[in-house]
């Protein structure tokens, strides 16, 4: 057994310390060390994109980083994204769009589109296609998730003209 | 999936980086984005006692553009390669081919040093170097060393790199001419099926050059002499695309796996290249 690593990081604005073996997975790291149940684990082999979470401005798929890569940096699941009583405009956009059924792939398709949307606020059906081609749904058949990021997209880009 | 039990070390400085190989030898393997090191190691298919974090090291992230050649960090990412807009101007293939790679996620986290250091034979951008004649900088105790990407490969992932260095950066010929990264796979974030390189200059409606490179179709990335030649002179018509193909076929060698049958790759990579030859040309 290696030696153990002091780890910071930063979850969701809230700053955590531990002490983990450096084969620890970022993904058990927040579910299992944690409490952060929000990513899941899915194929476990970087292809289904269950487990994004957001590590300093980009989305990185968790069960491929090591926490030891992370210390030092700040993540967000979407546990930080938004909450039953503060819904984030994707989180609304799915459910009234049907973007989800079994719900497994949400978590990481909500907080792997919230960067897509800052990085194009308003993608076309083919963008948003390329933008989340790193996330696997198995229910859906795509089409009600591509309805609910437009219409997420349309709703922000007008709180953000209205607050203007 | 958890891979078995390592040390793990973040130096500052590449000095650091190259006193832990130096230490632990083949026991020791330096890791840039991990997007293929930690997969393998958690399928304890690499064994890795020692593992080197090259995030801190500093000075490979960066793409600079000269006037004859353009240098790329090895820590440069694949989604900084499809974001930078000079890079898309000067050699248009890095960023076609970078496109085709893996998915958002892992386009964030891979880099280019990576991609080319790990041997795969299914990364993409080993075959496109090869199209490009670029070259690898190599660091180790003794100091740095260039190695053509041409000659860099030796089989599945065995490269010309010794244990002790480390890649640093890639250096491109500014490509010339028209250009295409054609890959066939069977979904993304799946290697190639076939997938080929092809940079090709026209002059007065003939072709002047082309340089074409093969991925995933032998245990390393195959550059085609031959089948660059067989365009050379041509006005690129279908009896010139055929014998680019039958060249191509001649220095290529599939192996039968879950991508297909070898007469299947054989197939798919003469459609590919085909494909990929009049795209270039299109844009010559």
């Amino acid at each position: 057994m290696s030696k153990k690593m002091h780890i910071k990081l930063k979850v969701n604005g809230k700053d955590e310390e531990f002490l983990a073996e450096p084969r620890e997975l970022l993904i058990y790291t927040l579910r299992e060390r944690l409490n952060i149940t929000g990513p899941h684990i899915g194929c476990e082999t970087s292809h289904c994109g269950a487990c994004t979470v957001t590590i300093n401005g980009k989305s990185v798929k968790s069960c491929t980083m090591f926490a030891a890569q992370a210390d030092g940096a700040e993540v967000t699941t979407i546990e930080g994204i938004g909450g039953p009583d503060d819904l984030h405009p994707l989180q609304t956009a799915f459910k009234e769009h049907h973007g989800l059924q079994c719900g497994y792939c949400t978590p990481g398709m909500i907080t792997r589109a919230t960067k897509l949307l800052e990085e194009n606020p308003n993608p076309t059906e083919e963008e948003i296609r390329f933008g989340m081609a790193g996330n696997i749904c198995r229910c859906t058949g795509y089409q009600n998730i591509i309805k609910s990021i437009q219409a997420a997209a349309a709703e922000m880009n007008a709180a953000k003209e209205a607050a203007e | 999936m958890i891979p078995a039990a390592f040390e793990y070390y973040r130096p500052k400085d590449m000095a650091g980086v190259l006193s832990i190989l130096e230490e632990h030898g083949d026991d020791a393997r330096v890791m840039a984005g991990g997007h293929s090191l930690i997969p393998m190691m958690k399928l304890r298919m690499a064994d890795v006692p020692h593992l080197i974090d090259l995030q801190d090291v500093g000075g490979m992230s960066d793409i600079e553009i000269g006037s004859d050649s353009l240098r790329i960090g090895a820590m440069v990412t694949q989604s900084q390669i499809i974001e930078h807009a000079e890079l898309a101007q000067v050699a248009p293939i890095l960023r076609e081919a970078a496109l085709q790679i893996a998915d958002p996620q892992v386009r964030y986290m891979g880099t280019v040093g990576g991609n080319v250091a790990n041997g795969d034979p299914g990364n993409d951008m080993p075959g496109l170097m090869q199209c490009l004649d670029a070259s690898f900088t190599v660091v180790g105790p003794d100091g740095e060393r260039d190695i053509a990407a041409r000659d860099f490969y030796e089989a599945a992932y065995m490269t010309a790199r010794e244990d002790e260095e480390v890649l640093t950066a890639v250096t491109v010929p500014l490509p010339k001419g028209g250009y295409a990264y054609e890959k066939q796979k069977r979904k993304i974030g799946d290697y190639a099926t076939a997938a080929a390189a092809v940079q090709i200059v026209k002059e007065g409606g003939a072709c002047a050059s082309a340089s074409i490179a093969m991925t995933n179709l032998s245990d390393t990335p195959v550059y085609s002499e031959a089948a660059g030649a067989a365009l050379v002179g041509t006005s690129v018509d279908d009896a010139a695309l055929k014998a680019a193909v039958s060249a191509m076929l001649e220095d290529i060698d599939p192996a039968d796996d879950n991508r297909g049958p070898v007469a299947f790759k054989n197939h798919v990579a003469g459609v590919i290249l085909r494909r990929a030859i009049e795209r270039a040309w299109s844009r010559a």
